[in-house]
């Protein structure tokens, strides 16, 4: 029975994953519109990887439940696949093949006919600026493009949902903007997209929504603005002092910010206006090395909600 | 098994899986055709022509044949018994492991068993094909005296499956390949030697025989050496083909296990 309760993609419920007596996913809900781009945005080890795995109907969960467009995947796994594109964090390319082959092979899994293949294959090699290359072998391709070459193959099938793990990892600063910008592309033809990072900016950049996951529970959900809004405040003062003891300088920030997080190598003051507070600090004769006012960002929802900071 | 047919063509969904090993075969092989061909040209030249020289002036007939035709089917059975191996420990673990494009296919339409099935029947469809040009080359050889000869390239085939699918099933469990250089050591090289290939049971002593028939190429041998002479009982070719026929089966209902906890656990 399809139960297409209005615009979800996909539903997920009291998720838990196990492996033997390792729980890596605690019981997570939530849901993802069609057309949105979803965000979790976590730690290496947040659970990340294992849920997304249950999102493309490839893992069942130990418990819980999970929908994906109105059906079950224990049941509808294949037809399910059948409309979900896959970027995982390992490229899993085809090396000893070359870029057309491989994404000519994977066109074969999704049973599409020889000339579909072609067509999309051309239409992709192009979408992912790979025409050149089409026929080299992909193990002299770079990092970045093999990278493109795995998005690319996650679109044969003309999916409805594209679901990617960690999207630009190991990417230089100029290839990680060429997909983000493809991405953009992709949501701005309807496709819905998930997306786990540990890059905050690129959770800012590209998701409408995102929940915030650490070690397998989901700590907080919203848009970045609103989680923004909602756990840090307006702007930061990042201040680095040389040698100082932190201990003492907590007690002699405190009075100047609404909160304070002692990290080892800075201390950032929470406030609502920046240059205000550092102006003060200055004029109460702490002198710090240097000193930063910035916006707020997931950077710092995330160290507020899990005293930790997101890229250890 | 959970394999399914499409709904658009009606076939068993694991043809793609077949399809992908095939084309990867076809465009990775390369040097393989020409080695493939020479290989027993050069193999029955020597050992068969050059050996069975001195085994005829000093023995006469092996089995109740010349030299040459008495080891021609077994050079059958070794060949395709080394695709089975080839095709299935290190390609399989870099599939599972290293390069991980079955998990890039389990995240599409196919299921594990999809991906096992395809795997096996393309091992099968390989060493038949390779069964046919060993037929003729044996032939050429003049070692083929009966119409039973003509099996011996589905005989390549069931070898070929014995041995991949417990190897398949057993790669896809293991996290290094460190196992698999003894397996070939100590299981593979002796096999091949000492499975009644270069000379019959009954050359062995009494008290050895029953370990030689217990090998799993011992069978492939005889069954291809029956096929290629049109001897053989009845009892005893049935014997062959259970045996081969259990292992493959092994294979594939463990394989279905350990294929199904690394790709979808």
């Amino acid at each position: 029975m399809r139960v297409m309760s209005t615009n979800h993609i996909l539903e997920a419920r009291q998720l838990v994953k196990r492996f033997d007596d390792f729980e890596a996913v605690k019981g997570i809900d939530f849901v993802i519109e069609r057309g949105e781009s979803f965000g979790f945005l976590g730690p290496n080890g947040a659970g990340k990887t294992s849920t997304m795995r249950m999102m493309s109907a490839v893992s069942h969960p130990t418990s819980g439940s999970i929908t994906i467009f109105g059906l079950d995947p224990s049941e509808h796994g294949p037809e399910i696949r059948g409309r979900i594109g896959v970027v995982p964090q390992e490229d899993t390319l085809e090396l000893e093949l070359s870029v057309r082959q491989n994404l000519e092979m994977f066109g074969r899994y999704f049973d599409l006919s020889r000339r579909v293949i072609r067509e999309r294959a051309a239409e992709l090699l192009e979408f992912a600026q790979l025409s050149e290359r089409a026929n080299d072998k992909v193990d002299d391709l770079s990092g970045g493009l093999k990278r493109r070459l795995t998005i690319a193959r996650g679109l044969i099938n003309r999916p409805e949902f594209l679901i990617l793990d960690e999207p630009t990892t190991g990417l230089d600063p100029q290839a990680r903007h060429l997909l983000w910008e493809r991405l953009y592309r992709l949501k701005r033809e309807g496709v819905t997209l998930a997306i786990t990072t540990h890059y905050m900016d690129e959770a800012e950049q590209l998701c409408d929504r995102l929940v915030v996951m650490d070690r397998g529970a989901i700590v907080a959900e919203g848009t970045p603005r609103d989680l923004i809004a909602r756990h840090s405040s307006r702007e930061v003062v990042e201040l680095r002092f040389g040698t100082d003891s932190h201990e003492e300088l907590h007690s002699r920030l405190a009075p100047f910010a609404e909160r304070i997080e002692v990290l080892p190598d800075r201390v950032l003051l929470y406030v609502d206006r920046g240059d205000d507070v550092l102006q003060q600090i200055h004029s109460a004769g702490v002198a710090p090395s240097s000193a930063l006012v910035r916006r707020s960002s997931l950077e710092d929802v995330f160290l507020r909600l899990t005293g930790r900071t997101l890229v250890d | 098994m959970t394999t399914s047919l499409d709904p658009s063509t009606g076939w068993p969904r694991w043809r793609r899986s077949w399809w992908y090993h095939a084309t990867f075969y076809a465009r990775t092989w390369r040097g393989s055709t020409m080695s493939a061909v020479l290989f027993p040209i050069f193999f029955l030249a020597s050992l068969g022509v050059g050996v069975g020289k001195l085994v005829s002036a000093h023995h006469g007939l092996v089995a109740g044949q010349t030299y040459l035709h008495f080891i021609a089917p077994s050079l059958l059975a070794t060949s395709t018994m080394q695709i089975g191996e080839g095709e299935s420990l290190w390609p399989v673990l870099a599939s599972v492991k290293w390069i991980r494009t079955y998990h890039a296919a389990a995240a599409t339409p196919l299921e594990p068993e999809d991906i096992l099935i395809g795997k096996l029947t393309w091992v099968a469809s390989r060493a038949f094909l390779t069964g046919i040009v060993y037929t003729v080359i044996i032939a050429m050889f003049g070692a083929l005296q009966s119409w039973w000869s003509l099996t011996m390239p589905f005989i390549g085939a069931l070898v070929a499956l014995a041995f991949s699918a417990p190897l398949v099933a057993y790669a896809a469990s293991v996290d290094t390949d460190a196992s698999f250089i003894t397996i070939y050591r100590f299981a593979f090289v002796p096999m091949f030697l000492f499975s009644a290939t270069f000379y019959p049971l009954s050359a062995y002593p009494g008290y050895l025989r029953p370990v030689v028939q217990f090998v799993p190429l011992y069978h492939g041998v005889a069954l291809a050496r029956s096929a290629a002479f049109g001897s053989g009982s009845l009892s005893s070719t049935l014997g062959h083909l259970a045996y081969l026929t259990a292992m493959a089966t092994v294979g594939v209902i463990w394989g279905r296990r350990t294929m199904r906890r690394r790709l979808v656990n």
